[in-house]
């Protein structure tokens, strides 16, 4: 029984925004909840509750996810970064956050910073993306407030900076 | 100094705290000994409670439990009428009505409470769609069902029918319901005792409804109840009423808890299957026109469903009613028009506002119209576009420029519509290809501000301070929802004093600091309220002008240095505005005549669609909205605004159907009621023109806010008329319906 | 969310022995949860009845994409993502990654995987229709030994398969014979992303050099119990020219071989008439392809 009862909690070692947490949870949690209520970090939103909106998007190693889908367990050795590390501990922006700002990319806002994650995934893979290749990219991100339009072209000015830095 | 900041595309005040995730919405709060509450709810559409039973397993003791006994005040949600009961008391009247609440620290027990919670029923036969509820067949509220009726009657329609050479058209037309489907769903936090009063944070667009939903409940004096707006994560009129619910029951919990924390955060499936809709409608018209296509008569009967409760029902059958006859010259209108009771959750407040309902009917039926007399749909309309002088069907004499046509030109050269209708026509007609294309458009207004009187009663109050350093505070209950309000504010003040906008900020909507500027509903926000931001900003230089502080002509500096001294020498600067109607406005309630809204938007959106005749899914190919809409304040936020809009409205026609059983939406999934991804969506081309109002703020600002919700329905299915010859009527047109159209037409 | 979370179990066994040992020892005690984009949905809504999960995710033997001269096979845990970066995959199997493409967004397709969705066996599954005109064989492992089934034959039911609770999927084998079909697929959601498919159709066949069909195959997902490999539509194709009136045979023995229902996404009539619309259309492509211009 012993090993049963064992089984309810469990340690998790993970990085989150590049530090190490060693986190003491129910292997079944959410990776959002753990992310909102153990380590406070509510920049990770939730929209629906089964993968479906993509408000609460997260990388892990590198890769986009819902992190309302993944059960805290499979953290386990993994690198997570949430919208709270696309800041890079300093102060300037990411070139997709300063776009989305520029061009009108966030109305409410609630749907921001996992469409920022997606966007910042997208860049990462398809340096250049075409339209159709932007459309795609996000459509797992629903927004209900810009139709999308300034969000695209958020993504494209950020791109072209990164071009343009390049 | 910055002297031009209207019409700058300034950074969102609070983009840097979205972008960054720093923003901070109600569900990312925390209290010491906060408990969590949930609602059981009604599992049937009308019906008498016979008990509640407190299943077993559950340590029922450590629960806050509320029932409707416990409810310190009315148990009535103050809006209009007082039908609504917070929590059901003896009966129920739609499915998911709230019976009970409950609340616990560990938010898993509490769900696993809230399922262990049996409410048994006698259920009573009940009505689930408007068609039933005209019908009688039951009665289901007051008499006859009717919560309100409204007839607008201008001229004489019955005269009019026996005219020799007229051609007589009539088309009947449907809308369904849409959920607003905010990413944030609805939540709050409350604190309530009998010592300190009641606070409550939330995600809301109205503050000061939920502020006076409280008083009543509770009985308290308006000092001991404190309303507080977090950063909201959309609302589209999802969070117009609502919140006074949701912040209700919070704050009963925490009164009967002692004074606990209790929040309540509805998770997706609760907020889709409880809270407000748009209404579904049905129009019904008979238009008289002459030979040469001139609009004789039109009489419309216009129907919404408002659900189990008033709510707010009547203000969106009036705005509904008083849209319906378009922006068209006639010198015979009747409106006549019902919200009726159904025994599903309340109809509610949706970016439109009845309008979009009643506008879509129009606008099918005068293609329809145009077909009979054998017009284009363009021409027709040029010959009744109304003008400058010309009278609205309840009689208010447009006083401002207005060139309907001048917009239509704009549109169709945007589009290059005329050479593609042309196109369209012999390419459908010549091949066999399973594309068909079409292109269509929907010409409209849209009224800005309460409808009618509606500003007066509400008597908005506006403040702005400044302090020491000469950094400018606006007091408003206005909130930012998304669409900009903190932006458009700050620009509005910044401009009216001269200042950096950056010297311009927004105190945050809470009852306790900041004056009744009433809802932020309505399209009022930006030229009502910002015109209240104007002048509370102006009183603030004239009162250090008056000090003799300031003189005409000042930089920056020496507006600093003025607020300096005056801060020194008197105290706190303050200035307040209160709300007065333009000069000769005049409405009557009675006849419902007037003039129903102090200024409109004028617009002429412009679809085209592919229809794939193997799928019967649509595609909006592109989309372009050109339209008037006074002094554009921030290009890109109204852009913002207009695409927002139009996206909601190509959901509402092709993507979004509530799908209903027993009164209870049953697609309460974001995987199941679909609401368009960036993958599905047109281009949508925003144009502007702008024609000063000159009651308007910063230079002649109209309302924008809900005008993009109005023409995308008709457009469309104008457009899919074109591409499948067959005349569709009912929105959505889910690609099951498209189906079966073409079947039947073929 | 819904789930009173202490019910639940989530272990990571070391290696797959271990998981399969797990498993065996306690037979229907222990179920796999791999990526979790249909687990942890039920979850949230407090309706996933099992409590008690292995988490298999990270066990290398159910990873990896081999391509021997016969076969490529996936592991089980091969994403959506992996599937449509694989060059192999992309040139010899394009209906698998059309799938792979237009199942949820992005955010699903680096968490989903080929084998969850099988096991999963819903019928509006993306992936199933494509992998039964590729004639997909699947691995399953137990601590007692090794089974292939052919996958047409794995779903017996509406959510019942040929899989005993002991076992784990460990790969999809697909021979690599198809590459010369011509292939159509065809999702249709109400949307373009992120939708569940109200119809998924995969269909592949050759045309031999007399203009007639040769190993017509078609795969549908929304319109049964399970998915379905539509064999007596096949046969009605086998050896006929896809002219008009071969295409009108196929369409009424298709609408007759599904059996659709009504539902909240969509109709019986609907499913029927789209899937007819859309073997009709894939018809008509052969016959182009075929040499044939005429595009009526």
């Amino acid at each position: 029984m012993s090993d049963e009862e064992m089984s309810r909690e469990a340690d998790v070692r993970c990085t989150v925004n590049g530090t190490t947490h060693t986190l003491r949870v129910r292997p079944m949690a959410r990776l959002l909840d753990v992310l909102r209520e153990d380590l406070h970090l509510t920049g990770t939103k939730e929209g629906c509750g089964e993968g479906e909106c993509g408000a609460c998007s997260v990388l892990i190693d590198g890769e986009l996810v819902n992190s309302c889908l993944v059960p805290v367990l499979q953290v386990e050795g993994a690198q997570v970064q949430t919208i709270e590390g696309v800041t890079a501990g300093g102060a300037e922006l990411h070139a997709v956050q300063q776009a989305f700002i520029e061009c009108g990319g966030a109305q409410c806002g609630i749907c921001t910073p996992g469409m920022v994650l997606a966007a910042v995934s997208l860049l990462a893979h398809t340096p250049q993306p075409t339209d159709a290749d932007i459309r795609h990219g996000l459509a797992g991100n629903l927004c209900r407030c810009t139709g999308y339009m300034k969000i695209f072209d958020a993504v494209v000015r950020a791109c072209e900076r990164a071009g343009v830095k390049a | 100094m910055q002297t031009e900041i209207v019409g700058k595309p300034v950074p969102r005040k609070e983009g840097r705290s979205k972008v960054t995730g720093a923003a901070r919405y109600v569900d990312d709060l925390s209290m010491p000994g906060m408990l969590y509450g949930a609602t059981v709810r009604s599992p049937v559409a009308r019906g008498r409670i016979r008990a509640v039973t407190f299943g077993e397993g559950i340590p029922w003791d450590e629960f806050v439990v509320v029932t409707a006994k416990d409810i310190p005040g009315e148990n009535a949600v103050a809006l209009i009428l007082l039908d609504q009961p917070y929590l059901a008391d003896g009966f129920v009247n739609h499915a998911e009505e709230p019976v009970l609440l409950l609340a616990h620290e560990d938010k898993h027990l509490l769900e696993r409470a809230r399922r262990a919670v049996t409410v048994d029923i006698e259920p009573l036969p009940a009505v689930f769609t408007l068609e039933e509820s005209l019908a009688g067949k039951e009665i289901v509220w007051g008499e006859d069902n009717v919560f309100k009726t409204y007839l607008v009657d201008k001229g004489d329609v019955d005269e009019v029918w026996a005219q020799p050479d007229l051609l007589i058209v009539e088309g009947e037309y449907s809308t369904g319901a849409q959920e607003q489907l905010y990413i944030e769903t609805n939540g709050v936090i409350a604190v309530a005792n009998a010592a300190e009063g009641v606070t409550v944070w939330g995600s809301m667009q109205c503050p000061y409804y939920v502020h006076k939903a409280l008083l009543k409940l509770f009985a308290l004096p308006p000092e001991r109840v404190r309303v507080v707006q977090c950063e909201t994560g959309g609302g589209f009129g999802g969070k117009e009423e609502y919140p006074s619910m949701i912040g209700g029951h919070a704050a009963l919990l925490s009164w009967k808890a002692g004074g606990r924390p209790v929040k309540i955060i509805y998770d997706r499936a609760e907020d889709m299957v409880a809270t407000t809709k748009r209404h579904p409608s049905l129009t019904r018209h008979r238009t008289a026109v002459t030979r040469e296509g001139k609009l004789v008569a039109m009489d419309i009967e216009f129907v919404v469903d408002g659900g189990a409760y008033a709510t707010l029902s009547a203000v969106v059958l009036s705005r509904g009613t008083i849209h319906a006859a378009g922006p068209y010259t006639c010198p015979n209108v009747r409106v006549r028009s019902r919200a009726v009771a159904t025994n599903v959750p309340p109809h509610g407040a949706f970016r439109g506002f009845g309008a979009p309902q009643s506008i879509f009917a129009l606008e099918r039926q005068l293609d329809k119209v145009a077909g009979a007399v054998g017009l284009s749909p363009a021409e027709f309309r040029r010959r009744n576009f109304i003008r400058e002088g010309e009278t609205t069907a309840t009689g208010q004499v447009i006083r401002e420029p207005v060139d309907m046509a001048g917009l239509l030109d704009r549109a169709f050269e945007l589009t290059d519509y005329e050479a593609k209708r042309e196109r369209f026509a012999r390419e459908n007609a010549e091949n066999n290809s399973t594309q068909k294309r079409g292109i269509g458009f929907a010409s409209f207004m849209h009224g800005a501000g309460f409808t009618g009187s509606g500003e007066d009663y509400l008597k908005s109050i506006v403040g702005a301070e400044a302090d020491a350093e000469g950094r400018v505070r606006v007091l408003a209950a206005s909130t930012e929802i998304g669409q900009g309000t903190n932006t458009i504010f700050a620009q509005i003040a910044s401009n009216a004093l001269g200042l950096d906008y950056d010297l311009v900020e927004m105190a945050q909507p809470d009852t306790g600091n900041v004056p009744d500027s009433g809802p932020t509903v309505a399209s009022r926000t930006c030229m009502i309220v910002g015109k209240l931001v104007e002048s509370a900003a102006v009183g603030l230089r004239q009162t250090l002008q008056g000090a003799g502080l300031l003189t005409e002509e000042y930089t920056q500096d020496g507006w600093r240095e003025a607020c300096r001294q005056y801060v020194e020498r008197y105290g706190a600067l303050k200035s307040f505005s209160q709300y007065k109607p333009p000069p000769g406005v005049h409405w009557d309630d009675e006849k419902y005549q007037g003039d129903a809204y102090g200024a409109y938007a004028w617009a002429v959106y412009v679809a085209e669609v592919t229809v794939d005749t193997l799928t019967y899914e649509t595609r909006v190919d592109d989309f372009v909205a050109v339209q008037e809409v006074g002094k554009v304040v921030h290009p890109i936020l109204a852009a913002g605004q207009i695409e927002g809009g139009v996206a909601q409205a190509i959901g509402f026609t092709l993507y979004e159907n509530v799908v209903w059983q027993d009164g209870r939406m049953i697609n309460n999934q974001m995987t199941n009621y679909v609401m368009p991804t960036s993958a599905d969506l047109p281009p949508i081309r925003v144009h502007f023109e702008e024609q000063p109002y000159q009651y308007g703020p910063a230079g002649g600002a109209k309302g924008i806010g809900e005008l993009p919700m109005d023409g995308g329905a008709p457009a469309i299915l104008n457009a899919i008329e074109q591409a499948t010859g067959v005349r569709f009527t009912h929105v959505p047109l889910m690609p099951e319906a498209l189906m079966r159209g073409l079947n039947e037409n073929r | 969310m819904r789930a009173y979370l202490p019910d639940y179990h989530l272990r990571a066994p070391k290696t797959l022995s271990d998981a399969l040992e797990l498993l065996a020892r306690e037979p229907g005690m222990w179920r796999a949860f791999a990526g979790g984009t249909d687990l942890m949905v039920l979850l949230e809504f407090g309706a996933l009845k099992h409590k008690n999960f292995l988490s298999i995710r990270h066990l290398p033997e159910l990873r990896g994409i081999e391509v021997t001269p016969e076969h490529v096979t996936l592991g089980a845990l091969t994403s959506y993502t992996e599937i449509q970066r694989d060059a192999d995959v992309r040139r010899e199997f394009p209906l698998l990654c059309a799938a792979a493409r237009e199942t949820g967004g992005i955010a699903i397709q680096n968490r989903g995987t080929l084998g969850g969705n099988v096991v999963n066996a819903s019928p509006a599954a993306d992936s199933p229709p494509a992998l039964l005109v590729y004639d997909a064989e699947l691995e399953l492992v137990s601590a007692s030994g090794t089974r292939r089934v052919a996958y047409r034959d794995f779903h017996t039911g509406y959510k019942q398969m040929d899989m005993r609770p002991d076992e784990l999927l460990r790969s999809i084998r697909l021979p690599r014979t198809t590459g010369d079909l011509h292939t159509y697929y065809r999702k249709v959601g109400t949307r373009k992303a992120q939708a569940i498919s109200k119809i998924c159709f995969a269909a592949g066949a050759r045309l031999a050099s007399d203009g007639r069909i040769r190993d017509a195959r078609i795969g549908l997902g929304s319109v049964a119990p399970t998915v379905v490999r539509c064999a007596r539509t096949e046969d009605v194709l086998r050896d006929q020219t896809p002219d008009e009136a071969t295409i009108k045979a196929a369409c009424a023995s298709l609408v007759q071989e599904i059996v659709p229902i009504d539902d909240m996404r969509s109709t019986a009539e609907y499913r029927a008439r789209v899937a007819a619309n859309l073997l009709a259309d894939f018809l008509s492509t052969l016959k182009i392809d075929g040499g044939k211009s005429d595009s009526a």
